[in-house]
């Protein structure tokens, strides 16, 4: 049994209770003294060349301050791209301007073109509506083939095409893998599209800028998943006000999911114009501008190919995908598509050669960036669909397909034809542990009985591999990031004991201040409420890179580790001097030091006491005080795999798919709170059942955002998903991180889609539907309404 | 919104007063005409609030009618009239969500005529009366269209009569996103005939569908609906469902309602 | 501006309003009441929840005049006397009802309402009721596991193999 509140404890969250009583403090509770309030207005036309902006009326109205145009930002930076892609030709990717505020043309619905500062938010919402614009409509690019055609209308007009980059993966391999296509024994094709999605944190997006003449310096509230990453970005590429002056805090954050990880414009707005107005300026999105300028996430088209040699052994794998930019490059857009994707195309498999092709393109549509797994739900996507289809082309059962293709156990370290070296894994064990918790045995008989009652029952597959914590920084450095993977993270232990933590990491529902500090407490066996786990505000934390890609305690967790450790040889140090005893003969447990062997003993308390109040204290060889920081920069990514079920029903009248039961088998290495992991699990499900069944950001040939609200996105609700059965007990740790931990964050959002929609075939397959195989995402009552009714 | 002046009278007098001036508008449960002023996309000068006016609120029973008032929240009627016309209360039921049924009305869905909501296929389906503070008017004549009614400016619903069927149904076929009917349809079975009215489906908005009311008179049961198909000319067509998609639903829901009608 | 007057969790309230004034910005804006949360402008994620007279309602899409005098009970008011969590938010926090948290405040609302018309719901009739009320961070299960475990049902088959 875990200690309570130790690493494997299920410790309630600590977090919970201010949330619980309305006292959380959101970046929209934060109200400044004098602060003025801005509206974006935002371009209703996907495309357009600015006239002119007439201000005059507007500025005359009630309540205004000032209103800003792109002539303000003069001298002001672009808002910056964090990844650079090389093509397969070796040259970069193109990389147009994108301006804090719309400069002679507007690039998608939503773009802002001017912003009105006044009194109320109401009021400079009235103004908004007095600016006179004069703008010339120009046609519009929306689809992405299109878009890549030689007469297009170019989204910016400075570049050569709509197309930022053509990447080949791995080029060299790109012969060897079409060889390999000839001489297959049976090749199974797939075309499909992995829609545009809308990661809806329920919190929308808000940013405080303050400004005091005081220091000059600059503050930003924001709702951001990496404060430090938004004070770099902001900080030196946008405005020119070096870190020292610039203090950017993300308080409590309603959920993420990737959308609050880039940095946007408005943010670096409200930071320049507090300095401007020398008063505080507060942006608060409403949902129907999120809908219009939060990044979206996914929009891919591919097409995929698989090799079969004649015993069924997987050859080959060969992709071609369209990914959408959307009018401008997000903070990191252009890796999503590219390593985040490319480099998981080999799954769980043994497949020796493969060959990823994406061409990434610009369209009058909002930036889309990553979202829920970034890239990897993507090419799990393609992977998990591909093989099954291939099972049922060959006749043989999709699960014994996938087992004679896995990695298996002893096979690792495995280095995939992807770049990619596996540490960890053991596939079957967790495809086992599916089958046996979702009774598939069971299945037939189950199916039998919806039949009886006029629904077609499925049962669907997947088995995904994860990539989390991207690193290290000097490979992703040279794969054309424009930023460090480590994290950091300081342990102040203070004078009585308890223990002050400040993490890079970000917390915004994922519970670290209760994960973390168990971490912590464990390690010195003190009780978890001594340690205080303290995130989000660049003035106190180290910087650290934040939370996104199911990082936080793989990476920063690790850093954790570190910082402790160096506190906890310090401490024995001490403690070795306290106990007239060697060094060497310490040891730490249940927060107390003993001379190996004997009684003697000094508590935490004691020597953290000697070290801030170093009387008795070896001055002479050390320092007093006893505050460590740790920056660790993980030597590989950690690799979460497992095997999703989802069986579903469906009924054929109206087409509507109802999920009746989901099991997920994790393998996550070793978790530290098991409550937390299981949580993150069935929110990744939930996002992904939403995907697989409901969401849908759809623009018209126009550029129109036709899903522009909660009325037409669809989004899971509480009956739209069953209870889940989670299971994380097949366990191998990672090798190369201290906690042996790999990152649950986004798994279920990669495993769940294809499980989805396989099972949704294969109901309509056992239904007599056998003409049906393949349904894009979302299986909408009417797409599988008129999947089953096409002949 | 853009601001505007509220007043919130407690008669019905009172209410038609203000409503006379300039740019008035009322506001019942605002479930509708809030979002929408949110948008912007409506701008009255004054709204006239008819939740402090009791007279237009309750559910009662007269002979063989039910009466209830405009201002009636959705909730009450699930509630209050589950005894004397259960397919009614059941609709109400199934309208948005619990916080939407405590503050959305009869009289505001009526007026409002979307076509995707609920309450006009019961009040088409059971021939309802529509009373306004001038005068009454047959659901036939009331529902015109798409957010069109025969509403005067100025003029409020104030009740609505339901003559009570023998037995009666609503199916609704819920929009994945919005939750409104992608296509409903409430069929109610009188002993002069059959009534069926379909609700989300078409772009005319509310409609009877005669063909099945002639099937179901002649034999209220769902084998009678078999071999019939709505038409799928001016059905709506969306990133929800085509029309052929919608003209299916309304067989398929029909058929529901009379499975279920009780 | 008119002035409006509320009992707001057992005290009287009073905070100037327009016309346009909605319940969840005089809330927040006007009494400091930041626990009510708006997380759309088309009155369909339920983060607003909040209850006037007894029954909960969603507070964008009430007008701040339009309740003058009503009794209103926010997140704030849901704690026991002494502070502590009350059956309802201690189940949230006992089964991890919540991620980011920012959705909770109208969960808690809409769920207390529920219990309070239907003390044992089935789990399908907790998931119905909860339809007005978005989540994206919890999937539901937990959410769905804590009301139930406060109505004082045994939840313990629905807990995963630990
Ligand atoms: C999240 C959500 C989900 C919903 N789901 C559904 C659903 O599934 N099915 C469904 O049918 N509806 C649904 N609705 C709409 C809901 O039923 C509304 O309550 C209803 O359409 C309008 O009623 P109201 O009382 O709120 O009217 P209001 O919004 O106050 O008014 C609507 C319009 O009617 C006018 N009006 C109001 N009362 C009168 C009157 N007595 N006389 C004349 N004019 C009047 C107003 O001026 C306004 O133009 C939903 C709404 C929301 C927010
Ligand atoms: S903020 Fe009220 S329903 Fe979304
Ligand atoms: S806990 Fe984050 S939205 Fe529900």
């Amino acid at each position: 049994m875990p200690k309570d509140g130790g690493i494997g404890a299920s410790t309630k969250r600590r977090e919970d209770v201010r949330f619980l009583t309305g006292n959380g403090r959101y970046t929209d509770d934060i109200n400044l003294r004098g602060q003025a309030h801005a509206f974006f207005l935002r371009s209703q036309v996907a495309h357009g060349k600015i006239n002119t902006i007439d201000t005059s009326a507007a500025e005359a109205m009630d309540g205004v301050i000032r209103i800003f145009t792109a002539k303000d930002f003069e001298g002001v930076g672009g808002v910056p791209c964090g990844w650079l892609i090389t093509d397969k030709h070796g040259q970069p990717m193109q990389e147009p301007k994108h301006p804090v505020l719309a400069e002679g043309k507007v690039r998608h619905v939503g773009d802002p073109i001017a912003v009105v500062i006044a009194e109320t938010l109401d009021q400079a919402r009235d103004a908004a509506e007095a600016i006179d614009l004069d703008i010339e409509d120009l046609p519009a690019v929306v689809d992405m083939k299109a878009a890549l055609s030689a007469d297009a209308p170019k989204v910016h007009d400075e570049l050569s095409s709509n197309l930022c980059y053509d990447w080949g993966f791995v080029e060299e391999n790109k012969a060897a893998v079409d060889e390999a296509f000839a001489s297959a024994a049976h090749v199974t094709s797939l075309e499909l599209v992995n829609q545009r999605l809308i990661a809806n944190p329920m919190e929308p997006r808000v940013a405080v800028g303050d400004y005091d003449p005081w220091n000059d310096n600059s503050t930003l509230y924001t709702t951001s998943q990496n404060p430090h990453v938004i004070r770099l970005l902001m900080g030196a590429f946008v405005l020119g006000i070096p870190e020292h002056k610039l203090r950017v805090v993300a308080p409590d954050v309603g959920g993420g999911f990737g959308a609050k990880i880039f940095h946007y414009a408005e943010e670096a707005f409200c930071t320049f114009a507090a300095r401007q107005l020398k008063r505080p300026v507060k942006w608060t999105s409403s949902r129907s501008e999120a809908f219009m300028s939060d990044a979206h996430g996914r929009d891919h088209v591919t097409k995929i190919e698989l090799a079969l040699d004649a015993e069924n052994n997987f050859t080959a794998i060969r992709t071609e995908t369209y990914a959408n930019m959307g009018a401008y490059l997000s903070t990191f857009a252009p890796s999503v598509p590219t390593w985040l994707h490319g480099t998981l195309m080999a799954g769980n498999y043994r497949t020796p050669l493969i060959y990823v092709n994406v061409k990434a393109v610009f369209t009058n549509t909002v930036p889309v960036d990553a979202y829920r797994g970034a890239g990897r739900p993507e090419a799990t996507f393609q992977l998990e669909r591909v093989v099954d289809k291939a099972a049922r082309e060959l006749g043989v059962d999709p699960v014994e397909l996938r087992r004679q293709n896995f990695i298996k156990a002893d096979q690792f370290p495995y280095a995939t034809p992807v770049a990619v070296e596996y540490d960890t894994g053991n596939y079957d064990a967790t495809m086992d542990k599916m089958l046996e918790l979702s009774d598939y045995a069971g299945f037939a008989a189950r199916a039998e009985e919806s039949k009886k009652r006029g629904k077609l029952r499925g049962f669907g597959i997947a088995h995904y591999i994860e990539a989390c914590g991207i690193a290290p920084s000097n490979l992703v450095g040279q794969l054309g990031a424009r930023a460090g993977l480590y994290e950091s993270a300081t342990v102040r232990v203070n004078a009585t004991g308890s223990i002050s933590i400040y993490t890079g990491s970000h917390s915004h529902g994922q519970g670290h201040e209760t994960t973390f500090a168990q971490v912590v407490a464990d390690m010195i066996g003190i009780d978890a409420g001594q340690v205080e786990i303290n995130h989000g505000d660049t003035a106190n934390t180290p910087m650290g890179m934040g939370t996104y890609g199911s990082r936080s305690l793989a990476v920063g967790g690790s850093a954790l580790v570190k910082a402790t450790n160096k506190v906890i040889n310090k401490a024995k140090k001490i403690a070795a001097h306290l106990l007239e005893a060697s060094e060497a003969d310490i040891e730490l447990a249940d927060g107390k030091f003993t001379v190996a062997g004997t009684d003697k003993s000094v508590d935490w308390a004691g020597v953290t006491l000697a070290a801030y109040v170093p009387h008795n204290y070896p001055l002479e060889s050390m320092e007093p005080g006893l505050e460590e920081t740790a920056f660790y920069d993980p030597s590989n990514f950690t690799y979460p795999s497992g095997a999703y079920g989802c069986e579903v029903e469906v009924d054929p009248d109206t087409g509507e798919v109802e999920i009746i039961g989901f099991t997920a088998a994790d393998d996550f290495g070793n978790v530290v709170n098991p409550m937390i992991v299981e949580g993150q699990v069935h929110g990744g499900l939930a996002q992904g059942i939403g995907q697989a069944l409901l969401e849908r950001c759809v623009y018209d040939a126009d550029g129109q955002l036709v899903s522009g609200s909660y009325m037409d996105y669809a989004m899971p609700r509480a009956d739209n998903v069953p209870n889940y059965t989670v299971d994380h007990s097949c366990v191998t740790p990672c090798t190369h991180n201290p906690l042996g931990v790999k990152g649950c964050g986004e798994a279920g959002a990669i495993g769940s889609p294809p499980a989805v929609i396989n099972a949704v075939i294969d109901a309509l397959q056992r239904g007599g539907h056998s003409h049906v195989t393949h349904i894009d995402m979302p299986a909408s009552p009417s797409r599988v309404w008129a999947a089953m009714n096409a002949k | 919104m853009y601001n505007f002046d509220f007043v919130k009278p407690a008669s019905v007098e009172d209410a038609v007063a203000a409503l006379s001036g300039d740019e008035a508008q009322p506001l019942s449960g605002g479930m509708t005409l809030l979002p929408s002023m949110k948008q912007r996309l409506n701008a009255p000068a004054t709204l006239v609030s008819l939740t402090g006016i009791d007279a237009l609120k309750g559910v009662c029973r007269d002979g063989d009618m039910l009466v209830i008032g405009a201002a009636t929240p959705h909730a009450v009627v699930a509630r209050d009239a589950a005894a004397d016309y259960p397919a009614l209360a059941e609709l109400a039921g199934q309208i948005g969500d619990p916080m939407v049924r405590n503050r959305g009305t009869i009289g505001g869905s009526l007026a409002n005529n979307d076509p995707s909501a609920c309450y006009p296929a019961a009040a088409l389906a059971s021939g309802a009366t529509i009373v306004t503070d001038k005068r009454e008017i047959a659901a036939e004549e009331f529902f015109q269209g798409m957010f069109a009614t025969a509403l005067d400016e100025g003029e409020i619903i104030t009740s609505v009569k339901f003559p009570i069927p023998q037995k009666a149904a609503y199916a609704k076929f819920a929009q994945p996103a919005s939750r409104f009917a992608l296509t409903g349809a409430f069929v109610a079975q009188y002993a002069d005939g059959a009534r069926v009215a379909i609700t989300g489906a078409s772009e005319n908005g509310v409609f009877r569908w005669s063909e099945a009311e002639t099937a179901l008179s002649s034999n209220f049961s769902a084998d009678a609906l078999n071999g019939l198909a709505a038409s799928a000319d001016q059905m709506i067509g969306d990133l929800h469902g085509t029309p052929e998609y919608r003209a299916h639903l309304v067989g398929v829901m029909t058929r529901r309602a009379v499975g279920a009608a009780h | 501006m008119t002035k409006v007057t509320l009992t707001v969790n057992g005290r009287s309230m009073s905070g100037q309003a327009e016309g346009r004034t909605l319940l969840s910005s005089f809330l927040r804006e006007e009494l400091g009441l930041t626990g009510t949360h708006v997380g759309c402008d088309t009155s369909q994620c339920g983060a607003c929840v909040v209850h006037v007279d007894g029954q909960a309602v969603k507070s964008c899409t009430v007008l701040a005049q339009d309740v003058e005098g009503a009794n209103v009970t926010t997140i704030e008011g849901m704690a026991n006397a002494d502070g502590s969590l009350n059956t309802l938010q201690q189940a949230f926090q006992d089964h991890h009802g919540l991620q980011c948290g920012f959705c909770t405040p109208g969960m808690v609302m809409a769920a207390s309402s529920l219990l309070a018309e239907n003390p044992k719901p089935t789990e399908a009739e907790v998931r119905h009721y909860l339809e007005g009320n978005i989540c994206r961070c919890t999937g539901y299960h937990n959410i769905v596991k804590a009301v139930m475990a406060a109505s004082g049902q045994d939840v313990s088959d629905t807990v995963a193999a630990e």
